[in-house]
């Protein structure tokens, strides 16, 4: 015992010399590995747009959101919460790559179906690369029905939305996304709506802490539609992450979820109180 | 004997492997949690009878991928410290034989930045010129302020079951 006390005792005394340099060396040898950035965001949602985040393979997520009424309709309709827009959704990772979801919405008696995937990622190491690349398409289906006068066949009910998302994680607490957009309607409302809509979308993240980031974005439209006096929608959220989930409140002036609506459908005016309080709740399977 | 061996140790004769495995479970009622790294590396003076060990915790393989990122984004902050390491002594190493028998570590393990002297036994052999290490030992998350939060407290286990197998061959600069 005594022999096994002072070798310890030795060893330990001399430890910072030599193992020191076995440290040094496993670090030579270390070899060079190629890391993907991941948790870019936290939801594959920045606040009401797409983030470059998919659905890991074969994950199944359910996502309930909701957008209630203005905040500025003020108490008789308890600040906008009477109303309410709300989007059933299932998302499902059909690899780690590409995900597919569809979604019902009540505005307008929307359904949608979108496809996302991840083109390019954003490496460190080996093989680095400087920015993440996602692309993005949906078609949306109003089925509301038309008021006598204006009926529409089903193609004529179609929307087309198509995106490049370009991410980047600056640090482990700063997010950007740039989104270039471009929505298309097979039916306008008046001859003056454009059928082409290009818009850019700025989005970001900052985290706070380790489960809770502040995120915003807006995406500005090159082309608006003139019958609704539309706006470009500016949004704010907090996510909240607990264990699989993440909690997103947010406050927008679009009351809607698909692309092609909040885009180019928002008429609220942000900083004249027409804010939509709002979340999304997911849950993954 | 070990003196001897530390101070006047002028061949050295180090053994390495890039490819040895750790892995790690956490067993509760709810969920097991399992998480595997074959991109180990580990080295073996066996003039002294030293060794020291380089994990990468971004190497740590999960069955589901947003297990992988939550543990590297939000338990062990794997962009702000990349690595755990060891670095410690084999003791009674000179009595390595080709038959398993178990010999004590004695070390510094460094994880999440914080760092906790360890004792750890290893099945340990030397067969031809490969010298064969492993076992299996507890680790206590809070010692490593690893943080576990409420709402997933019955997920996670607070004691860690790390198994460790090495496989260390003649290292030649």
């Amino acid at each position: 015992m005594k022999k096994v006390f002072l070798n310890t005792f030795l060893i330990l005394a001399s430890l910072q010399l030599c193992s020191q340099d076995l440290l040094d060396i496993l670090e030579r040898e270390a070899p060079e590995m190629e890391n993907i950035v991941s948790a870019t965001f936290k939801g594959t949602r920045i606040v009401n747009g797409h983030s470059i985040e998919n659905r890991k393979n074969k994950e199944l997520e359910f996502i309930i959101s909701h957008r209630f009424g203005r905040v500025n309709t003020g108490f008789e309709e308890l600040f906008g919460l009477d109303q309410a827009n709300i989007r059933f959704a299932l998302e499902y990772g059909l690899t780690d790559d590409l995900t597919v979801g569809l979604g019902r919405s009540s505005f307008e008696k929307t359904y949608d179906g979108y496809l996302k995937y991840s083109l390019l990622k954003q490496k460190t190491g080996v093989n680095a690369f400087p920015f993440a690349v996602s692309l993005f398409g949906s078609i949306a289906a109003k089925s509301q029905k038309a008021i006598p006068g204006e009926e529409r066949t089903f193609a004529e009910s179609l929307f087309y939305v198509g995106q490049v998302l370009i991410a980047k994680k600056v640090n482990s607490s700063l997010s950007v996304q740039l989104t270039p957009t471009y929505v298309h309607r097979n039916l306008v409302a008046i001859d003056a709506d454009p059928h082409d809509i290009f818009a850019l979308g700025f989005g970001t993240r900052v985290k706070v802490s380790k489960r809770v980031s502040l995120n915003a974005e807006y995406y500005q439209q090159f082309d608006k539609l003139e019958s609704i006096n539309a706006r470009n929608s500016l949004a704010f959220g907090v996510d909240i992450e607990s264990g699989g989930h993440v909690f997103q409140i947010i406050l927008s002036n679009a009351i809607t979820m698909v692309e092609k609506s909040f885009i180019t459908e928002t008429t609220g005016n942000f900083f004249g109180g027409d804010i939509h309080l709002g979340f999304n709740l997911s849950r993954t399977f | 004997m070990s003196l001897f061996l530390v101070s006047f140790a002028s061949a050295q004769e180090r053994f390495l492997t890039k490819k040895g495995m750790i892995s790690f479970f956490s067993e509760t009622p709810i969920e097991n949690i399992e998480a595997q790294n074959n991109q180990v590396l580990s080295i073996v003076d066996a003039t002294s009878g030293k060794m020291a060990i380089s994990i990468l915790m971004k190497s740590f393989m999960f069955e589901k991928a947003l297990m992988q990122e939550h543990f590297n984004e939000n338990y062990v902050d794997s962009d702000k410290y990349p690595k755990a390491t060891f670095k410690g002594a084999i003791i009674d190493f000179d009595t390595i034989t080709t038959s398993e028998r178990s010999l004590a570590i004695i070390g510094n393990l460094t994880i999440h930045g914080e760092t906790k002297e360890i004792t750890i036994n290893a099945l340990t052999k030397k067969t031809g010129e490969v010298i064969e290490m492993a076992g299996d030992f507890f680790i206590n998350l809070a010692d490593f302020n690893v943080k576990i939060p409420s709402i997933v407290k019955n997920n996670i286990s607070e004691k860690i079951k790390v198994s460790f197998r090495f496989q260390h061959k003649p290292y030649k600069k």
